[in-house]
C-alpha cells in the first residue's frame, strides 16, 4: 500500500468517523444505565454505610430479603428440575402434540408478570377454578407464600428449557445410545452421560432463573398481599418504602437486589467463558 | 415402554398446569359476559387510551433502539478499544436489575429533588410523570435486545468485503448502507419486534415513573393492574387478551422470520 496523500485522507477520515461513532455509543450507554445506576448507589450511601445497613435490615427488610432469597431458590431447583425434564422431552422424544408444548414453552415471556399474577389469581383465588380444591385443602394459597412461588416459578420457566435444550440438540446422541445398548438402565445413562454433557447449560439457565426471580415484582404483587414480616418480597419491600416515604430503605434494599443480581451476571460471564473453553476444546 | 409415555405426560403437566391453565382462565373470564361485554371493556375510554399510550410508546422505543442498537453492535463487533469488555457488560446489565429497582433509579436521577430534575424544571421540561419517563424507562429495559440480535450477525459478515469497500474510497456511510445493512436488516427488525413485545408488558419500571394519570400516562399493564385491584375481573381479562394475542402473534411472527431469512443466509455463506 503506498502512503499517498488519498490512502492517507481516507483513514484520517475513517478514523474520524469511527472515533465519533464509538463515542455516541459509549455517551448513550452512559447516560442511559451508568448515570441513574450512579444516582441510586449515590442516594444509598448517602448517609454512610451504617445508615445503609440499618435502613435495609430494618422494619421488615430483614425477612423480606431472605423470603426473595427462599422464593428465587425454590424457583432455581423446580425450573432446574422440570426445565431439565422438559428440555430432554422436547428435544430426544417424538410424541403427539410435542409442537403445542414447545409453543407453551416461551409464553411466559410474551405474558406480562401483572396478568401472570392476575391469572394466577383467576385459578387460585377464593373463587377460582381451584378454589374448592384449595379451601378443601386447608391451605392458604393465595396472599401467601406458596402463590407466590408458583408465580415466581412460573416467570422465570422458559430460562433453563432454553438453555438446557440448546446444548442437547448439540450433543452426541452415539455416547447416550452406546450407553444404553452397554446395558445401562435409562436413569444412568442420564447421569452418568447426559447430565455431564448439559452441565453447563444448566447452570447457566439456573443462574438466569435465580437472577430473573429476585427481581420479580409485578406478578408477586398481585398475589401476595403484600403483609410486611410476612409476605413481602425485596421489591415489595421497596415499592411500600416508597409509598410510605422511607426513601433510604428503598434506596438500600434496590442496591442490595440489583447487587445480588450483579453478582450472579458476572457468575454467567465466568460459566460462558468455561462453556466456550469446553466446547472450543471438543472440536 | 412406560418411560416413553410417562415423562412426556410429566412435562405437559408440568406446562399445563402452570402456564396454559391460568392462561386459559384469562380468556374464559374475559367472555364470561358475553362477546359485548367485552368489547365494551375494551371500548371504555380508559382502556382504549391505556392501550393507544403503551402501542404508541412502544413503537418509539423500538424505533429508537434499532438505530442505537445497531450503533452499539457496530461498535462492539469492530472496534477493539479500551472499555470494549466494559461497554458489553455494561449492555447486559439492564437484564439483570429488577425493573422496580429501574424505574426507581429513573426517579432520583430526573426527579423534581434531583439536581438533573431541578434543573430540567426551571427550562421547563418536566420528565418524570409524563410519557417522556415512560419512554425513558422503556429504553433502559430493552436496551440488549437488538445489540443481542445484531451482534452475533455483525461478526459474521466477513471482514475483508468492508476493507475491500474501505480502501475503493467508499464513505462509512455508503459501505454501511451498501455493505453492512442489507445483512443485518433481518435482524435488526427481529430485535425491534421483540423490543416492541417486551414494551407492551413492562409494568415494574413504569409503574414508578409514569404518575398513572388516567387518560395521560396510564399504560395498558398499569390498567390491568387497575382493574385487578377494584375487583374488574372482566376489564382486566379483556386488556390481558389483547396484550396477551399481540405480544404472542409478535413473538411468533420473529420466530418465523427467523428461521426463513436468517438461518439460509447465515448457512449459504
Amino acid at each position: 500500500m503506498s502512503a499517498g496523500g488519498p490512502a492517507r485522507a481516507h483513514r484520517l477520515r475513517d478514523r474520524a468517523a469511527r472515533t465519533f461513532l464509538v463515542g455516541s455509543a459509549c455517551g448513550w450507554v452512559g447516560l442511559l444505565v451508568l448515570a441513574p445506576l450512579a444516582a441510586i448507589l449515590y442516594g444509598a450511601f448517602r448517609e454512610g454505610p451504617a445508615r445503609f445497613f440499618s435502613s435495609l435490615l430494618g422494619d421488615g427488610g430483614r425477612h423480606a430479603l431472605l423470603l426473595t432469597i427462599a422464593l428465587a431458590a425454590l424457583a432455581a431447583v423446580v425450573n432446574g428440575v422440570f426445565g431439565t425434564l422438559i428440555a430432554w422431552v422436547l428435544v430426544r422424544e417424538r410424541f403427539r402434540g410435542r409442537a403445542l408444548l414447545n409453543s407453551l414453552v416461551d409464553l411466559p415471556f410474551a405474558i406480562s408478570p401483572v396478568i401472570i399474577g392476575f391469572a394466577l389469581l383467576l385459578v387460585l383465588g377464593p373463587h377460582g377454578w381451584l378454589g374448592p380444591l384449595v379451601e378443601a385443602s386447608g391451605t392458604k394459597i393465595v396472599f401467601a407464600w406458596p402463590a407466590m412461588a408458583i408465580a415466581t416459578i412460573f416467570v422465570s420457566i422458559p430460562f433453563v428449557i432454553r438453555e438446557v435444550a440448546l446444548v442437547l440438540e448439540q450433543a452426541d446422541l452415539d455416547q447416550e445410545q452406546a450407553a444404553y445398548t452397554l446395558g445401562a438402565g435409562a436413569f444412568t445413562t442420564f447421569i452418568k452421560v447426559t447430565l455431564p454433557n448439559i452441565r453447563w447449560g444448566l447452570v447457566y439457565g439456573v443462574l438466569l432463573t435465580t437472577a430473573r426471580s429476585l427481581g420479580e415484582f409485578g406478578a408477586v404483587l398481585v398475589v401476595s398481599g403484600g403483609i410486611a414480616n410476612a409476605t413481602e418480597t425485596g421489591t415489595l419491600f421497596v415499592f411500600r418504602s416508597l409509598d410510605d416515604r422511607r426513601d433510604l430503605a428503598a434506596y438500600s434494599m434496590s442496591v442490595a437486589l440489583a447487587g445480588l443480581s450483579l453478582a450472579l451476571l458476572l457468575a454467567m460471564e465466568f460459566v460462558k467463558r468455561r462453556v466456550r473453553r469446553n466446547s472450543g476444546a471438543a472440536r | 415402554m412406560t418411560r416413553r409415555s410417562l415423562l412426556p405426560l410429566l412435562a405437559a403437566t408440568f406446562l399445563g398446569g402452570f402456564v396454559a391453565l391460568p392462561v386459559v382462565a384469562v380468556l374464559v373470564t374475559a367472555f364470561s359476559d358475553g362477546p359485548a361485554a367485552f368489547m365494551a371493556a375494551l371500548a371504555a375510554p380508559a382502556a382504549r387510551n391505556a392501550f393507544r399510550l403503551t402501542v404508541a410508546t412502544g413503537a418509539l422505543v423500538a424505533v429508537v433502539n434499532a438505530v442505537a442498537g445497531t450503533l452499539l453492535a457496530w461498535v462492539l463487533a469492530r472496534s477493539r478499544c479500551f472499555g470494549r469488555g466494559l461497554l458489553d457488560a455494561l449492555i447486559d446489565l439492564p437484564f439483570a436489575i429488577p425493573t422496580l429497582v429501574t424505574g426507581l433509579m429513573l426517579v432520583i436521577l430526573v426527579g423534581p429533588q434531583s439536581d438533573a430534575g431541578a434543573w430540567l424544571e426551571a427550562r421547563g421540561v418536566r420528565v418524570l410523570f409524563t410519557w417522556v419517563a415512560i419512554v425513558i424507562a422503556l429504553l433502559f429495559v430493552t436496551l440488549p435486545i437488538v445489540v443481542r440480535a445484531v451482534l452475533p450477525v455483525l461478526e459474521e459478515i466477513d471482514l475483508d468485503q468492508e476493507d475491500a469497500a474501505a480502501t475503493l474510497g467508499a464513505w462509512p456511510a455508503f459501505t454501511f448502507r451498501r455493505v453492512i445493512l442489507p445483512a443485518i436488516l433481518p435482524a435488526v427488525l427481529q430485535g425491534a419486534l421483540l423490543t416492541f413485545a417486551r414494551a407492551l408488558g413492562e409494568f415494574g419500571a413504569v409503574v414508578i415513573v409514569a404518575g398513572n394519570i388516567p387518560h395521560r400516562t396510564l399504560t395498558a399493564p398499569v390498567h390491568v393492574f387497575g382493574a385487578v385491584e377494584s375487583g374488574d375481573l372482566v376489564g382486566a381479562s379483556a386488556m390481558s387478551v389483547v396484550l396477551i394475542a399481540l405480544s404472542m402473534s409478535l413473538m411468533l411472527i420473529t420466530d418465523r422470520y427467523r428461521r426463513a431469512w436468517l438461518a439460509p443466509r447465515t448457512e449459504g455463506r
